[in-house]
């Protein structure tokens, strides 16, 4: 009796399986062909919505779906998004991946962190769907993939732009670093930063680092940075440890200038936290939520009232992200009922020659390879609020 | 100068390690379980008293107690529904229990607090007459050496606790039976004590002691996330077997040492590989002596 039932079930579960690919690849061909297209392209994207990285996953997931929801009540173009979960973890990454292109995704934006979006950004070139990451900012992203490309900085470019800053500000010549020495972020920002400072004239006189599970404790890397002089400091690094660093600081009476590039962005965010010790931080960020400009102020409002929290430049990278598809696919005369590919060739060609003016910079231009082009701005923390420095 | 500096760091560090480790080692030495969620309990501890502190106003005082009030609560929950049944189970099945509930905590915690950090008050200061800014540290030698009020507060508190467990331990009723219980838990029901409320008891002291762990974790190092308490807890759990786990003066010392040593190691040898020494010191230290610094060598008999 029970061997019959097994039996059975087998049966019908082999029957499923049968019955399952039988009407996927139907419908598939039925796509292409007949007008009961479906109406909006399907855009899905992978982040760190839980986990230690949650912040950077929600900010982006948040502001997307924004932009989706703006973009639609316009008319024109439509959008479907969705979002899985990749808990900041690459093979999760790719697992969410194909849970996306089973859903049938035709665009994709790519990972939110950067070592998951190594991860999938290997799998949307090999399947020939085009990825626009908004903030996974390692070179490995893009790398010797035609499809691949970044609304953020990429690392190196950060790097390197920090130190001409610093030079040409004249703001030191004696200059101290503290990185993270297990993030890619971190490193691929001191790499270019420590290649370009000797020929610029700035003496790195402190060079110590911190990892995951150390990174509570940086009395001695700031004693380090003090006992050799170091007339600034800079911060390759998410703002958490930054802001330990600062109250480290003050307490052993350290007062340096701080220089942190865009992972700083979101201090003055952190609740609770005593806005003086940032008093004059000098950040590089293509994104301020302080900025006048109307846009950026709109979204800002949007984001806040919707989502209770001030967006930071995750949020604003990916609110782009979206915007930048919709005008690409506009003038593409791309439609929701051709395929990933073609939608890929299509985006490749546009993204290559198109400008793009967001709340992350003006002007943007993509090259091939995949990175953009937008100027960093100078911020110095007065008062408790960003000032733009130029 | 500095290098008495580095010491004094050390012993901040260590001295939260130390306050952690006190946790883990009550609960191992009584009911023989590693509680790695342990350090969650920390976790949610110092969300309580953050929550009490700047959202309902409660003076300091009050939002330490009641978050030591809501941690024991937490603790004898989470022991009734995940550890309870599991009283005649291998140990390696409570393990995985118990890192089980330390991820539910985790994420827990991310859904009802999210993942944005906050920075949590700082208790220890006063503010001085004309001076604009509160102080917060002892300074000597013209400020060329100071000491914080939280690490001379923490390591205060830590001394009275291992006192108090101590007295406790050897003296009370409840704590004999507790020693009883981590002798061998057969025989101490046979001599009439009630073995599970006695772990009970247990679980709600170490959750108690672990919400003292948290404000002073979070006063020393004020970024409150929901995985505050994961690493320091590990580390914590180090400190304890390196001490000897099991025994209350050991997480003390364990603690301590462990805090100097990782403040040393990146001080002297590099800051980057200073994890890396400090696990080097426990290898050696557990080859040279297994049981840990103050451990009891306990004979098998076969």
């Amino acid at each position: 009796m029970k061997k019959t039932l097994c039996l059975l079930l087998a049966v019908v579960m082999m029957i499923g399986l049968f019955a399952g690919c039988g009407s996927s690849s139907a419908s598939g061909t039925a796509d292409s062909g007949s007008a009961a297209a479906p109406a909006a392209f399907k855009i899905g994207g992978t982040g760190p919505l839980t986990g230690g990285a949650a912040i950077y996953g929600t900010a982006c997931a948040n502001a997307a779906a924004l932009a989706v929801e703006e973009i639609n009540a316009e008319g024109g173009i439509q959008f479907e998004l969705k979002y899985e979960d990749d808990a900041h973890d690459a093979e999760k990454a790719v697992n969410a991946y194909n849970a996306l292109k089973d859903w049938g995704m035709q665009i994709s934006l790519g990972s939110v962190t950067s070592t998951p979006c190594v991860a999938t950004s290997a799998e949307t070139f090999a399947d020939r769907i085009f990825a626009l990451t908004p903030s996974a900012s390692s070179v490995a992203v893009v790398e010797g993939k035609d499809n691949q490309f970044q609304v953020c900085f990429t690392d190196p470019n950060q790097g390197s732009a920090s130190a001409q800053y610093i030079a040409d500000k004249k703001l030191a010549t004696k200059v101290a670093v503290i990185w993270k020495a297990d993030d890619v972020y971190s490193k691929g920002i001191y790499d270019t930063f420590m290649a370009a400072a000797p020929g610029l004239g700035l003496e790195v006189v402190s060079d110590t680092q911190f990892m995951d599970g150390n990174d509570t404790d940086f009395s001695v890397q700031v004693a380090d940075a003090q006992a050799n002089g170091a007339e600034l400091v800079f911060l390759p690094m998410y703002y958490t440890p930054a802001s330990l660093i600062f109250a480290q600081a003050k307490q052993i009476g350290y007062s340096p200038v701080w220089f942190g590039v865009d992972g700083m962005d979101g201090i003055l965010t952190l609740e609770g936290f005593d806005t003086s010790l940032a008093e004059g931080v000098i950040l590089l960020t293509p994104f301020s939520a302080d900025s006048e400009d109307a846009r950026t102020a709109a979204f800002v409002k949007k984001y806040q009232e919707r989502f209770g929290d001030i967006p930071n430049q995750f949020a604003a990278d990916a609110y782009d992200c979206v915007y930048a598809y919709a005008q690409a696919l506009k003038a593409a005369g791309a439609t929701p009922d051709m395929s990933a590919e073609q939608i890929c060739d299509l985006m490749i060609a546009q993204f290559t020659t198109m400008t793009y003016d967001g709340i992350t910079g003006e002007g943007m231009t993509w090259s091939a390879d995949g990175t953009v082009t937008k100027d960093p701005k100078g911020m110095v923390i007065q008062n408790g609020t960003y000032v733009g420095l130029d | 100068m500095s290098f008495l500096n580095f010491i004094i760091s050390g012993i901040s560090l260590g001295s939260i390690y130390a306050i952690i480790a006190l946790g883990y080692t009550m609960v191992y030495g009584i009911a023989k379980m590693l509680n790695f969620a342990h350090g969650d309990v920390i976790m949610v501890g110092a969300y309580i008293c953050f929550f009490a502190f700047t959202k309902f106003n409660l003076p300091p005082v009050v939002s330490v107690l009641l978050a030591m009030a809501l941690c024991t609560v937490l603790g004898m929950t989470i022991e009734k529904l995940a550890y309870k049944p599991l009283r005649q189970a291998p140990k390696l099945a409570v393990l995985i229990t118990a890192i089980g509930v330390s991820y539910f905590l985790q994420n827990a915690a991310l859904l009802l607090w999210t993942s944005n950090p906050k920075v949590f008050p700082n208790f220890f200061s006063r503010s001085q007459a004309g001076a604009a800014e509160a102080v917060n540290s002892f300074s000597f030698f013209g400020g060329q050496l100071r000491i914080s009020y939280v690490t001379v507060v923490t390591i205060l508190v830590c001394l009275v606790i291992m006192l108090a467990l101590t007295i406790f331990t050897g003296r009370t009723k409840m704590g004999k039976a507790m020693r009883a219980c981590s002798e061998d838990k057969g025989a101490a029901e046979l001599m009439g004590i009630n073995v599970d409320t006695t772990i009970s008891v247990t679980f709600a002291i170490g959750s108690g002691l672990a919400a003292i762990a948290g404000v002073l974790l979070c006063s020393a190092y004020p970024t409150l996330v929901p995985t505050t308490g994961s690493m320091p807890g590990i580390k914590a759990f180090t400190a304890a077997v390196f001490g000897g786990i099991g025994s209350i003066p050991g997480a003390l010392l364990g603690g301590l040492m462990l805090g100097v040593i990782e403040i040393l190691a990146k001080a002297y040898i590099s800051t980057q590989m200073s994890d890396a020494v400090v696990f080097a010191v426990l290898i050696i230290v557990l080859l040279v002596k297994p049981s840990g610094l103050l451990g009891k060598q306990i004979h098998e008999k076969v």
